[in-house]
């Protein structure tokens, strides 16, 4: 019965949101206010319906209710409580159904929260949004359909992939999808402002709140994906430059541009068909990403079940509403007004700078991740895109990205003062040299990129740190009413250099991990000893025990230093009942210096049979690529909270009053 | 002039979508890797007889000197593929054209020789890969994986998985092709 309702819940929403996609935009025409006001409660209406869906599918899972094809397919009545709600979207229909949910959650988000924004305009937005949820909704509901019943139902489920029995599948998925799908709402407006034919400095400041909830859950969603394959899959890496995380990053990259050149959009109506193209790029590029994961196009680690009836129908959606929204851009962009002029040497210039490394990098991914298909395509070659290429290309730009965006936030608008500026800081330039030059001294044999990699890292932290002070007046010791003048800061500007110092240590752990880890791998029996930058480290056998769902080989592991006991670690090997499959369980000794990565396994050779074979990595500075990605995060919230995007309020943007002389708006 | 720059997104994204639409359409499987292996000569190997077993072991000479069309098949007690496969090689083994050849890779020898005492043997050379040695130098993936070598040693089809309904088929048609 629950089932059905959900069933029954779903296909009202396909209803509703076709009526949501066509009303309001009649009504614009004819000028019925009714209509256009329906937009607004239907797309709330239609959250409640999917939600209910939503909840029938998790009620399935929680009581194990092995009527429904899904649930038997991916849970098992022992599994723990947890892992049957976070199966709900571990698994293709459930995660479309959580896609779906989280669409129409923006929709209605923006039905409560986006009063400010002109009802016409809202009514424009909240019918592109129908669009996309009519596609996506009958997606489901003809490919894939999660309440789909099986007869006689089975004893017990085949339970859900091991791999995924973790807390980082309870986060990491949906905080992606908030991020993907948040930008459906941006595309929206992008695709509004084309209809009505105009990009306002007033659009861009509507739009913002949206970019910066969806790149700040896309960041948290990605950097959580790599830390989960990080401990959870036992290989020692945090990233594979894999088809399917290349997907996700492509968004971020396009987004973090779009982030960038909103402002400008913002400030100084200029780049409006920039913005809009990079608007309607973002989601594309997440569009694509769903695509490439549902449709097993390229081969990759992440596996969906592959069903090419569903790739096809995902392409043709793809087709409309890519296709349709580059149409009409190339449509309708030409005719929007170019903003202010501004001088090679100017905020304008940087930014756009900006733009051009990440679209750059975005495309130098999209290229490597395609190649092999076009490969195929025209040669009938299979060939695979590994890490070398990635690395190559995509460093020297992340590193001049990196360099360049510290000097970002000096600039002013229209005309700034290079000149003026690299005298203030030239000696940061010198001292970020001199630490490149330290760390050559000391690691003589490291790789160049990585060399230079911790100088751009420091350069970046400090001179960003040196511009808060600047602005905080703290550079003239002037140390009286200090919070009150950091607080006086707009939260934006707060928020740019929270999110630009996470760069900073996000550059620092990729380039030192990747270029000075250690490997160590023996087969080892109870006492053996192995060496690992200067760990001594003791395998002190195995033990067995049981979980709620698996067995388990648990090893006690002892970590020594200097000849000092430091701890105990204990890595797994986990077997899971259900499936027959087993896990991998790493033990990591964390620390902000390097982690020490533990993993266990049994050998494949049976000479080696009695024996395990013991795996330790040392990964120096890892963990601050998840502090940097926690800035990054930090930084965006921060930035949504700024006062003039104050959604839900009657928008009422005045500059703050000059009295207050510490706020300097034009270096925002 | 200007109209143009405002389309090259379209272009492109047309052009990737052809790709997607080829890549689709197309009956390929992506992950599937190609065996270098195919139109080379069969790699050097040398393997002992399984202890036992009253069939002999194997090496390319053997195989060379046979002057025949073999089919060169990786198996093991352990895995359950294999046991599934195991009637098709059976069937196979009754045409006098071809020569079966069996490779027991990384197995136990007393689990082997009860497996095909239980199946039944219908490999004229079973060669012991215990160490797995020679499954590395064919670049097989996992077993059952399964390859044609035609007359003068070269390897002409490879197969990776069980060789069962309509895959066999497939394989036979393809075996007699290369006997014709």
């Amino acid at each position: 019965m629950i089932p059905e309702l959900g069933q029954f819940s779903l296909i009202l929403a396909l209803l509703i949101a076709i009526v949501q996609s066509t009303l309001p935009i009649t009504g614009l025409v004819r000028k019925n206010s009714i209509w256009i006001n329906s937009a607004k409660y239907l797309a709330l209406l239609q959250f409640f319906l999917v939600l209910i869906a939503f909840m029938a599918l998790m009620r399935s899972y929680i009581v194990s209710d092995f009527t429904v094809t899904n649930v038997v397919n991916n849970s098992h009545s022992n599994k723990p409580l947890l892992y049957k709600i976070v199966g709900t979207w571990g698994n293709h229909e459930g995660s479309i159904l959580l896609w779906v949910l989280i669409l129409v959650a923006f929709g209605g988000a923006l039905s409560l929260f986006g009063s400010n924004i002109p009802t016409t305009l809202r009514a424009r937005v909240l019918s592109v949004q129908g669009w996309i949820c009519v596609g996506f909704i009958s997606f489901m509901l003809f490919t894939s359909n999660p309440f789909e019943r099986t007869f006689p139902p089975p004893l017990n489920g085949n339970d859900l992939n091991p791999l995924l029995q973790d807390i980082g599948l309870a986060i990491h998925p949906p905080l992606l999808y908030v991020g993907y799908v948040g930008f459906s709402i941006v595309f929206s407006f992008a695709i509004a402002a084309l209809l009505e034919g105009e990009v306002s400095s007033a659009w861009a400041r509507w739009v913002r709140p949206w970019i910066l909830i969806s790149w700040t859950s896309l960041s948290a969603g990605i950097a959580l994906g790599a830390w989960w394959a990080y401990y959870e899959l036992g290989w020692g890496g945090w990233w594979f430059w894999d088809p399917v995380e290349n997907v996700s990053f492509m968004p971020w990259l396009v987004g973090t541009a779009l982030l960038h050149s909103a402002i400008v959009t913002e400030k100084r109506g200029a780049f409006k068909a920039w913005t809009v193209l990079l608007a309607i790029l973002t989601f594309s590029l997440s569009l694509l990403g769903t695509f490439i994961v549902r449709s097993g196009l390229l081969t990759s680690v992440h596996s969906f079940a592959v069903d090419p009836e569903r790739g096809i129908y995902i392409l043709i959606l793809l087709a409309l509403s890519i296709g349709g929204s580059l149409l009409l851009f190339a449509y309708r962009a030409p005719s929007l007004e170019g903003g202010g002029l501004f001088s090679p040497i100017s905020r304008e210039s940087g930014l756009l700078l900006n733009n051009l490394f990440l679209t750059t990098s975005a495309a130098i991914v999209l290229f490597g991740t395609l190649y092999p298909l076009f490969l195929e395509g025209i040669t009938g070659e299979k060939i695979s895109v590994g890490p070398p290429f990635f690395n190559i290309s995509f460093t020297p730009i992340g590193l001049m990205l990196g360099s360049t965006m510290a000097i970002g936030p000096y600039l002013k608008w229209k005309k700034a003062d290079i000149a003026g500026i690299l005298s203030r800081i030239k000696f940061l330039i010198f001292v970020s040299l001199g630490v490149s030059l330290f760390v050559w001294y000391l690691k003589t044999s490291g790789p160049v990129f990585a060399i230079v990699g911790v100088g751009v890292s420091f350069w970046l932290f400090t001179a960003t740190l040196f511009e808060w002070m600047d602005r905080v007046k703290l550079i003239n010791k002037d140390y009286s009413d200090i919070f009150k003048r950091i607080r006086s800061q707009p939260r934006s500007a707060n928020g740019m250099t929270i999110a630009h110092l996470g760069m900073s240590f996000i550059i620092l752990g990729v380039v030192c991990s990747s270029a000075w880890k250690e490997e160590v791998i023996g087969f080892v029996e109870k006492g053996s000893q192995l060496e690992v930058a200067s760990f001594l480290v003791t395998f002190g056998g195995v033990s067995l025990y049981q979980g709620p769902n698996y067995n388990s080989e648990k090893a006690t592991v002892k970590v020594e230093k200097d000849g000092k006991f430091l701890e105990n670690l204990y890595p797994e090997r986990r077997s899971y009942l259900a499936t027959g499959t087993s896990t991998t369980e790493s033990a990591i000794r964390q620390s902000l210096a390097g982690d020490l990565y533990v993993t266990i396994s049994e050998p494949a050779n049976n000479k080696f049979k009695g024996k395990w074979v013991l795996r330790l990595i040392y990964e120096p500075l890892v963990n601050f690529i998840w502090l940097g990605a926690s800035f990054l995060a930090l930084g965006g919230i921060i930035s949504i909270t700024d006062k003039r995007y104050k959604v839900g309020r009657t928008f009422k943007y005045r500059r703050t009053k000059p009295a207050n002389k510490v706020v300097r708006l034009d270096n925002f | 002039m200007r109209r143009f720059v405002f389309l090259t997104p379209l272009a492109l994204s047309l052009i990737i979508g052809a790709f997607a639409v080829w890549g689709l359409l197309n009956d390929r499987n992506p992950s599937e890797i190609p065996s270098a292996l195919i139109n080379r000569s069969v790699p050097n190997f040398d393997l002992l007889p399984l202890p036992g077993l009253n069939s002999p072991g194997l090496s390319k000479k053997e195989l060379l000197n046979l002057e025949k069309v073999s089919v060169v098949n990786f198996f093991a007690s352990w895995c359950l593929p294999c046991r599934a496969e195991h009637q098709s090689f059976i069937k196979l083994s009754r045409n006098d054209d071809i020569e079966l050849l069996g490779i027991n890779y990384k197995d136990n020898d007393k689990d082997a020789l009860d497996w095909l005492t239980e199946l039944g043997n219908p490999y004229t050379y079973v060669g012991n890969d215990f160490s797995g040695r020679t499954g590395i130098d064919w670049g097989i993936t996992g077993v059952p994986e399964t390859f044609i070598v035609n007359k003068n040693g070269k390897v002409v089809h490879r197969f990776s998985g069980p060789l069962v309904g309509e895959r066999f088929e497939e394989f036979k048609e393809l075996l007699m092709l290369e006997l014709k």
